[in-house]
């Protein structure tokens, strides 16, 4: 459940002693409320939910599923067919 | 998109794919928490792209579907009222209570709106003094921090118009009711990711390790999913039962200490009723004493009502991954997204409603058999990009 | 879907209205989808009973009611001599019909008016009419600000001119306070079908190439992003446009085009799903060549709607047999509407009334027709 997707910070400021943000989501920029996520620069990429930060995005595990790829390609080597060939699932 | 488009490749997923093609040796059962999750392998085709020895069951994560037919038939009665404006977000607004949905009471006059945030509500109530403001506060743990923070700053602003009508759930009761229910069949969990970046991953631990199942907290991209498969599998497969992160790039063990800090300072856990499963002890959130000047449920003394599910209805099976949406007789016959039965027909990512939307009911998904032909192709080739014949 | 068919007595005599759970309108009678599909097929067709009302065209072809056309010009020579070069253009009558209930009535890119004209026009161009005269009524709610309509106004005759027609009659009513929402206009237009031309969503065949004329769900998604509830900081543009040039391009490129329609509301979604059921034709779709601008998928992604099923006031699309496809796309290119024309599917035998999509991923799926309103959601 739980639609959250990445947005980049623009500019933060406080609004009724709570610290929110503008942040970007590939042009279309929203306010969102930053008061959990605080310390966030503009620049750094937050992980919003209904217009709410809830964790800041850490660039050096987002690439963790693409080392795990690189080990994988071991199978490309061994020359075995991929999921959508014949023989295969 | 920055962490969005890498994770939708398509050669990494067909990558991801034949690994776990190639680990498995034996049928194993997993179970993806989420409804957001559910959405992503539908949309995407992903379950498809599986060999057949692993089976995706659905889990019943999806806040909208789960919520209780009194606390929909509470929120209609609420909303009836003249002076109510009633704040929910969107797809809350299509759920069947006992006399209809929000959105058929919006038809009927009453001031209904949908809104993005729960903040959005409380800016309203703070425009509209004359307005008794409520905001229909549900969700799983994902939400309950920018719910708390709503009530948190109408109490702080002095806002004696805006009121939460809670029905939060939690994850790890459901879980729990889940393995502990006759004929489970589910053997490993893809975690709820978005749950975890506020609560951490402390709780699975001694689910995994009672229940002997592996739970990888997994993201909402397809190659999130898929790696997450990927990393389930491996662990049945070496017998291993452990809690992994498979999102860490949103996800700390910890969570988030400043969200629990006010989800602790607001909410309570209380027993909760999930539709479709019934009352599963200590599953929810409610208001604390201190907050209740801002509990709807309080200020317009909303009484109970019975409740009647239909018969026919078989989402509480589907809710314990027992059944697939295609097993239930009434599916896309009398039971459709636009005159749902049940609450896995009700929202957009519930199991039901997500198999309808992307046709699963159609002819041309059809008498295939379980096993591997499930997984083959709807067409039998490639599409044609080129321009010419 | 269970129907219970009872007989009820309606002002229509004892035309059969379904049982149905809903005893009111609802919104999502009016998305483009299921509900409005049903509306039509089991209300309005055995209402009103007619072959051209049930071919579902965007626009009524009437081949029974010819129309020759006189378009002059005065050409003033070097000793002050005029004479008149007429082109006689024969061919049938096209006429359409359109309603305009767009909130807020002024968005980024547009207003009512404009929405109005280019979208009456759009549903004569796309069947293949150069559109010649409009007529507009409009319903004023009392209450609404002389000054607004004056801008609506305006902005009308800008938008006919330059789609080089005529509003040539209207009527005006007004309604109690609170009773509308500001304006509505309903409009219908005339066009000519010229001679030999025949479009229509029954004609695709296996092997069609599909195109679209630029990126989806612009419209729709500007006009969410200035609705309560939902604001974005950023300015969105409605792609309101007439497009009878960029059809004329079409033809003119290649005249066996097979038919074209503007994926209104209910988004592409609608119009392929319609176009595969009345041809009797399966669509497959790619989705990573469906254009989109960044803006449009944020939005999309944050609100979590699907761009398929958004709607467009400014883009087309264009069923053409496989050979013409590269110049029919290389035409489209060329013009100012048309600059992100691609190629995004094609028709095939399989499947007949499925529209199947082809995600990036690898994975497919259906795509069905949009249940009832999209709504933003939160899991």
């Amino acid at each position: 459940m739980c639609l959250g997707i990445p947005g980049k910070v623009i500019e933060t400021y406080r609004e009724n002693d709570v610290l929110m943000g503008k942040v970007d989501f590939s042009g279309i920029s929203k306010r969102v409320c930053l008061e959990h996520v605080h310390g966030v620069q503009p620049g750094e990429y937050v992980l919003v939910h209904v217009g709410f930060a809830l964790s800041r995005l850490d660039e050096a595990e987002a690439g963790r599923v693409f080392a795990l790829l690189e080990e994988m390609n071991q199978f490309d080597e061994l020359k075995i067919p991929l999921a959508d060939e014949p023989g295969v699932g | 998109m920055k962490y969005v488009d890498e994770y939708r490749d398509g050669g990494a997923a067909r990558k991801l794919a034949t690994a776990i093609a190639h680990t498995v040796t034996r049928p194993w059962t997993i179970m993806e928490v989420c409804g957001g999750q559910t959405h992503t392998i539908v949309k995407s085709g992903i379950d498809r792209l599986l060999p057949p020895q692993v089976e995706l069951v659905h889990g019943p994560g999806c806040p909208v579907c789960v919520t209780s037919l009194e606390m929909i038939d509470r929120a209609h009665a609420i909303a009836s009222r003249p002076e109510v404006t009633f704040c929910s977000f969107g797809d809350m607004l299509r759920v069947p209570g006992s006399r209809g949905d929000l959105l058929q009471l919006k038809s009927q006059g009453s001031d209904v709106r949908v809104v993005y945030s729960p903040l959005d509500a409380v800016n309203l109530a703070a425009a509209r003094p004359e307005r008794q403001v409520v905001f229909f506060a549900i969700g799983f743990e994902t939400t309950a921090p920018p719910n708390a923070m709503a009530v948190w700053m109408a109490r702080k602003r002095r806002l004696t118009n805006f009121s939460v009508l809670v029905s939060h759930v939690l994850v790890p009761p459901m879980i729990t009711a889940l393995l502990q229910a006759p004929g489970n069949r589910v053997r490993g969990f893809l975690g709820p990711g978005h749950v975890c970046t506020v609560m951490g991953t402390g709780e699975y631990e001694p689910i995994a390790r009672r229940y002997r199942v592996p739970v990888v907290v997994t993201g909402f991209e397809p190659l999130d999913l898929l790696e997450g498969v990927f990393r389930t599998v491996r662990q049945l497969e070496a017998g291993r039962a452990e809690v992994e992160n498979q999102y860490a790039r949103a996800v700390r063990d910890e969570g988030n200490p400043a969200s629990r800090r006010l989800i602790e300072d607001v909410f309570e856990v209380c027993d909760r009723k999930w539709r479709g499963v019934g009352l599963i002890p200590k599953s929810g959130f409610k208001l604390r004493y201190e907050y209740r000047d801002h509990d709807a449920e309080r200020r317009f003394e909303v009484a109970d009502i019975e409740t009647q599910e239909s018969s026919l209805c078989i989402s509480g099976q589907i809710l314990k991954g027992l059944k697939k949406p295609h097993d239930c007789p009434a599916f896309g016959k009398e039971c459709t997204p636009q005159s749902p039965l049940g609450a896995t027909m009700v929202s957009a990512e519930g199991a039901c409603a997500a198999y309808h939307a992307y046709g699963r009911h159609l002819a041309v998904y059809s008498g295939r058999p379980r096993g591997g032909a499930e997984n083959a192709p709807l067409r039998g080739r490639p599409l044609n990009r080129g321009a010419g014949p | 879907m269970a129907a219970d068919d009872s007989l009820a007595v309606t002002p229509f005599g004892s035309c059969p209205l379904p049982k149905s759970r809903y005893d009111h309108i609802l919104l999502g009678h009016g998305s483009g989808g299921q509900l409005t599909a049903d509306l039509i097929q089991r209300l309005f067709l055995p209402g009103f009973a007619n072959d051209v009302l049930g071919a579902l065209e965007d626009q009524a072809t009437l081949r029974d009611c010819r129309l020759q056309i006189a378009d002059c010009r005065l050409q003033i020579g070097s000793s002050n001599l005029q004479s008149a070069i007429c082109n006689l253009q024969s061919g049938w009558v096209a006429f359409t019909t359109d309603s305009f209930v767009v909130r807020p009535l002024f968005f980024p890119g547009g207003d009512i008016g404009r929405l109005a004209v280019h979208g009456t026009v759009n549903d004569l161009a796309v069947g293949g009419a150069r559109p010649m005269y409009l007529s507009a009524a409009f319903i004023l709610e009392e209450g609404l600000p002389l000054v607004d309509l004056q801008r609506i106004v305006a902005s009308m005759r800008a938008a006919c001119r330059e789609a080089g027609v005529a509003l040539v009659t209207g009527d005006t009513k007004v309604v109690d306070r609170g009773k509308g929402d500001g304006v509505f206009i309903t409009t219908s237009g005339i066009g000519l079908v010229p001679e030999g031309r025949s479009l229509s969503i029954h004609a695709a065949r296996p092997g069609d190439r599909i195109l679209v004329s630029g990126t989806l769900g612009d419209h729709g998604i500007a006009i969410m992003s200035v609705r309560e509830g939902l604001e974005f900081e950023t300015v969105l543009e409605s792609d309101t446009a007439s497009l009878a040039g960029l059809t004329e391009a079409i033809l003119e490129a290649c005249p066996s085009t097979r038919c074209m329609r503007d994926p209104t509301r209910g988004g592409l979604s609608s119009a392929l799903n319609e176009l595969a059921a009345a041809s009797r034709v399966g669509v497959e779709l790619d989705e990573a060549a469906v254009p989109l601008r960044p803006e449009v998928r944020g939005a999309c992604e944050m609100l979590g709607l699907d761009p398929l099923y958004v709607a467009n006031e400014g883009k087309l699309i264009a069923v053409v047999p496989p050979e013409d496809a590269e110049r029919v796309l290389a035409a489209m290119r060329a013009h100012p509407l048309g600059r992100n024309a691609a190629l995004i599917g094609e028709v095939v035998a399989g499947h007949p009334g499925m529209v199947i999509l082809r995600s990036r991923v690898g994975g497919e799926r259906v795509v069905t027709l949009l249940a009832g309103e999209q709504l933003p959601r939160i899991c």
